[in-house]
């Protein structure tokens, strides 16, 4: 399970204050405690700051690698000139958030990824519009994941974002999000599926909750990456149990120390 | 007998086919159309919306409360003379352009149609130019625009700009999504933001007031 923490986010009114007031400390403790949480990637995301998003995306990338010791950063920016303005001082090799159908997205984003060693989220969306179906999204996975290998990228770098949607408003949104999880694990043998999961649960109470069993169930189809708050304890908890359960801990090595290491108390 | 508060209470509780049954029961009784609309399907979903407001009701219970009201004044509405349906306003929804985010924006047409308003939803990606063509053609008093990226919600700035130039400042121009706050409603020229749904409706009666 590949985990993304998604804390250092600007649209997050603390992190933009602390953006804003260039406030060293306060981004590294979060990019630490995310690390220190089991975090495999640490999202930065500047959007907020219209003009100065690539300076700010910059600093936030020196700030994490700085803190906790070169974590590999997920570059979270629509934008190439930012994108490309914040690997320049990446040590390691980071994954880009990301590329979608979109066409303008889609052109902006391919010649950064192109070529390259760089990990790439893959978000099923389109300039039709949102999927709605399992087969809407595997149609867009399946031209997504096509194009990027015929650009030199390895299907391993591949991490296709089915798109989750508010099962609020539509009882079938969580179903549909599940079978596309599978169908493109098993159409695409070695490409990967992750995803963000706070939309599921918008529009309804407790939605810790829901995410922490939406995980759980998304991991049973197969998804093996996760866009999350890795300081939630119960969700990653929720992820080494569940991995165990679907056969993917050997000996059940990682659920028994996780136990001694007091993870599930 | 039935009465128009039980008609309430069904709405409220999103049963859409006692909502219905009891529209026709009261149809047929003679009870006046419009009172039907304002006292029995229109007070249950201004209980919705105030619940909704509070936290008290979620999301998919909105949804289903205002199908079960949108089916009864689908009832009673041939009955009513032209002309004599109330209106509280009519506002023009849509999503900016690059942006295909629409449960945001469906949610504020619920609740503004649930309070009397009549809505007019041009749909996602929509150009400055699409919104000022609407607006000409529908003569809206409000036009809301809805953005869930920070990518996409400059637009907001070149549609009330183009507002202005093309002399539809009189039209309040409103604002809301994820990323949008007071701050950057006041920025682009706003009339007005509101932070969800709920808060849309107070927003629209107190432009309107």
């Amino acid at each position: 399970m590949l985990v993304v923490g998604e804390l250092i986010n600007a649209s997050r009114k603390a992190i933009g204050e602390a953006i804003k007031a260039q406030d060293k400390a306060a981004i590294q403790k979060v990019a630490l405690d995310q690390w220190e949480a089991g975090a495999d990637y640490i999202d930065v995301n500047a959007g907020i700051f219209v003009g100065k998003e690539a300076d700010y995306l910059t600093w936030l990338v020196k700030l994490v690698q700085e803190a906790t010791d070169n974590a590999p950063c997920c570059i979270d920016s629509p934008d190439p000139k930012a994108i490309e303005q914040a690997l320049s001082v990446h040590n390691g090799i980071a994954m880009i958030n990301s590329i979608s159908l979109e066409k303008e997205r889609y052109e902006a984003i391919m010649p950064v990824i192109a070529g390259t060693d760089l990990k790439v989220v893959a978000l099923c969306m389109s300039d039709e519009g949102m999927p709605e179906t399992a087969d809407e999204r595997l149609a867009i996975a399946d031209k997504l994941i096509n194009d990027i290998v015929k650009n030199n990228v390895p299907l391993d770098n591949i991490y296709v974002d089915p798109l989750v949607q508010p099962v609020s408003t539509k009882d079938t949104f969580g179903l549909e999000f599940l079978d596309a999880v599978e169908a493109i694990m098993k159409k695409f043998e070695g490409v990967h599926t992750i995803c963000g999961l706070s939309n599921i649960s918008y529009g309804l109470p407790l939605r810790k909750v829901l995410n922490q069993n939406f995980a759980v169930m998304a991991i049973s189809r197969g998804l093996d990456g996760l866009i999350i708050n890795p300081l939630d304890k119960q969700m990653m908890a929720n992820i080494i149990i569940a991995e165990t359960l679907i056969g993917r801990d050997s000996y059940c090595s990682n659920y028994l120390t996780a136990y001694r290491s007091g993870k599930f108390e | 007998m039935a009465t128009i508060e039980d008609l309430s209470k069904y709405v409220i509780k999103g049963n859409v086919a006692k909502t219905k049954k009891l529209t026709q029961a009261l149809i047929d009784e003679g009870a006046a159309p419009l009172e039907i609309i304002n006292q029995g399907l229109i007070a249950g979903m201004n209980v919705v919306g105030v619940r909704f407001k509070n936290g008290e009701m979620f999301v998919p219970e909105v949804m289903v409360a205002a199908k079960a009201m949108s089916q009864g004044i689908e009832m009673v509405e041939p009955l009513i003379v032209e002309g004599e349906m109330p209106s509280a306003g009519k506002v023009l929804l849509g999503t900016v352009k690059g942006d295909l985010h629409d449960i945001g924006k469906n949610l504020v047409g619920i609740m503004l149609e649930s309070s009397g308003y009549t809505v007019i939803d041009i749909g996602i990606d929509k150009a400055p130019e699409a919104f000022i063509e609407a607006i000409k053609e529908h003569q809206p008093q409000i036009m809301g625009m809805s953005a869930l990226l920070t990518t996409t919600m400059l637009h907001m700035k070149d549609t009330i700009e183009l507002m202005k130039e093309e002399g539809l400042g009189n039209v309040k121009a409103i604002v809301g999504g994820a990323p949008i706050s007071q701050d950057f409603a006041d920025e682009v020229g706003a009339d007005g933001f509101a932070p969800d749904a709920a808060s849309a409706v107070d927003l629209c009666n107190s432009l309107l007031s």
